[in-house]
């Protein structure tokens, strides 16, 4: 039925290519577009070819301080993947067993994935305003000084921005979870059991060494999906922007090329934590000798 | 688990350090996750979208005119359709088309990688292929339309020189036409996962039996893997869906900030402050989403398909 022989094999491969090829083509356009020279513009043909816009970009001739905004993207990814990998294991440990709320914390789980993100982020920076009011309200009634002469507000990078990356992350990282363990032989668990190893013993010598690739898969999702996050973030990063609001603030204003060397950049960056990411797990893979 | 540990602790105190605890509790940190940002925000959205506001501040109060100031003038056709539906129906016509585009081209992406594809070392690197976009920039694969559809971009170059036109396409770039164009670019993928997955689970010899009792390719796929298909295209359907009902941001970027839609009216009135009436926004929005989810999950079991 689907031998390699017959007019469909090649039809489909014609067209997986084609799909290949649309989605990564405009992506290599702009890489191309970020090394023309300084008289180039926003489309072909190449004018000359240089780094003139990176150099642009690195002394900061936008109008705005990418460098930072860079700096905080790649920070707050950071967080985002630890607590990402840390909190989502542990629920996934805990999803083996039924337990008491495990089928609401599922459903919400889903719901957070298909919930509007700009509902989202409207809830969170309503929360965040009346911890404001109620902070700013106590603060006045109880007379406290730092509160009444320093505090502005609770909404920041990491406090509601965080927050609202992580409900966008953890279920990513519960769901491989699940996947993980439902396909997981339980048996090595039980010889370890059996033998005398107390849970976190058996934890830390069985389940984690198993479970290790999966591991890389999550950070990989907690890592990349809060470095280009923006829809959930959009209305709760407060004063210090991310990347992903900055670029988009760009494309209204920016008509040079340094906005496409800026992607190249950042994609530069995502392929490389891919590649990295990928590498790891192929190696914890081997090494399982699985 | 929360009951378990006051029970255990008030109940038994004396014992308190012989507790094996539940493993449940491991889920505690990610429970609070969810109930801070998530529960808390969705229920506050809700409260206020009942209140009032002025300028500067946000009013507890119990009134429906946030609500009713939605849908004004929308129950009198006279002057033809209200803004607030007009808006609706051109965002439920993004998803529709999305939704038909990715759907088309996700399954049979998902079916070449299912079935043609007989290396699992193959299958594995092309669909990791397929998912590495994913996990780049959104918006700097939007932007990377202009070059391609731009007034000078390639396709207009394309054009020109061919002599398909006389003049440079305006309904290349910003436009209903790039929106989708990029709905389809970003969210395809949001097909492909859940629909390879269903496929990965056809058990191949129904596949072989059908094919030995004479069946054709087209029989097979609609009879066989289309139906056993369903809970993934169900899923995915209901990803794509939902990220372009609330869609602002595509929208907003691809359509030249022209073109309005539900997620952007909430952005717009956010910026202006008017805080409620987002959250009314927000409310039906939300509504309407978790009725769509509701009617495609009435078709399956959600949970056994991980």
């Amino acid at each position: 039925m689907f031998s390699k022989k017959n007019n469909t094999y090649y039809i489909c491969v014609f067209f997986f290519s084609l799909f290949v090829l649309f989605l990564y083509g405009p992506t290599f356009t702009i890489i191309l577009l970020s090394f023309q020279g300084p008289d180039g513009g926003l489309t072909f043909p190449l004018n000359g070819i240089s780094t003139y816009w990176f150099e642009e970009l690195w002394r900061g001739g936008s109008v705005v301080d990418i460098g930072s905004a860079f700096k905080r993207s790649i920070i707050l990814g950071i967080i985002v993947m630890i607590l990402t990998v840390v909190l989502s294991v542990a629920a996934g440990l805990a999803f083996r067993k039924k337990f008491w709320g495990s089928n609401v914390l599922f459903f919400t789980t889903v719901a957070s994935l298909i919930v509007p993100s700009i509902v989202l982020s409207l809830g969170v920076a309503l929360q965040f305003r009346l911890i404001d009011d109620l902070t700013k309200w106590i603060g006045s009634s109880l007379d406290i000084s730092w509160v009444n002469d320093s505090f502005q507000t609770s909404l920041g990078m990491y406090s509601s921005g965080l927050g609202a990356q992580l409900t966008w992350t953890l279920p990513f990282g519960l769901l491989i979870m699940f996947a993980v363990f439902n396909r997981f032989d339980k048996s090595y668990e039980e010889a370890a059991r059996d033998l005398g190893a107390t849970p976190w013993k058996t934890f830390k010598e069985i389940v984690l060494p198993l479970i290790a690739p999966s591991i890389i898969g999550i950070a990989l999702f907690g890592f990349t999906l809060s470095y280009d996050e923006l829809a959930r973030s959009s209305q709760v990063m407060g004063s210090g922007n991310t990347l992903p609001l900055e670029l988009r603030g760009l494309t209204t204003t920016v008509t040079t090329p340094i906005i496409y060397a800026l992607g190249t950049v950042t994609t530069f960056v995502s392929f490389t934590v891919i590649a990295i990411s990928v590498g790891f797990y192929l190696f914890l893979k081997r090494k399982k000798g699985i | 688990m929360l009951p378990y540990i006051i029970n255990n602790s008030i109940f038994n105190m004396p014992n308190l350090f012989k507790i094996k605890p539940s493993v449940g509790l491991l889920s505690l940190p990610y429970s609070l996750v969810f109930i801070f940002f998530f529960f808390i925000p969705l229920v506050l959205t809700f409260v206020i979208s009942f209140w009032d506001y002025n300028e500067y501040s946000i009013i507890p109060d119990l009134i429906l005119e946030n609500y009713r100031y939605i849908f004004e003038n929308c129950f009198s056709f006279e002057n033809g359709m209200c803004v607030t539906f007009k808006t609706y129906l051109s965002t439920f016509m993004f998803c529709l088309i999305t939704w038909f585009f990715t759907l088309i081209i996700g399954f049979f992406v998902a079916y070449f990688l299912a079935f043609y594809v007989n290396s699992l070392t193959w299958q594995i690197a092309l669909f990791l292929l397929c998912t590495i976009p994913f996990w780049t920039s959104n918006v700097i694969r939007m932007i990377s339309w202009i070059p391609l559809l731009g007034r000078n971009g390639l396709v207009n170059d394309f054009f020109l020189s061919t002599g398909l036109t006389s003049t440079p396409q305006e309904w290349l770039l910003y436009s209903g036409f790039s929106v989708v164009l990029a709905f389809v670019h970003l969210y395809t993928l949001f097909m492909i996962v859940p629909i390879f997955n269903s496929m990965m689970r056809i058990d191949k010899s129904i596949i072989e039996a059908a094919y030995d009792s004479g069946a054709n390719g087209f029989q097979i796929l609609w009879n066989i893997i289309i139906p056993l298909c369903k809970p993934g295209i169900v899923i995915g359907s209901i990803f794509v869906i939902t990220v372009v009902m609330g869609d602002f941001i595509t929208i907003g970027i691809m359509g030249g900030q022209q073109i309005p839609s539900i997620g952007k009216i909430i952005y717009v009135e956010m910026s202006y402050l008017q805080l409620p009436a987002a959250a009314a926004n927000a409310v039906i929005l939300l509504f309407l989403t978790l009725l769509i989810i509701w009617i495609m999950t009435k078709m399956i079991d959600i949970r056994k398909e991980l």
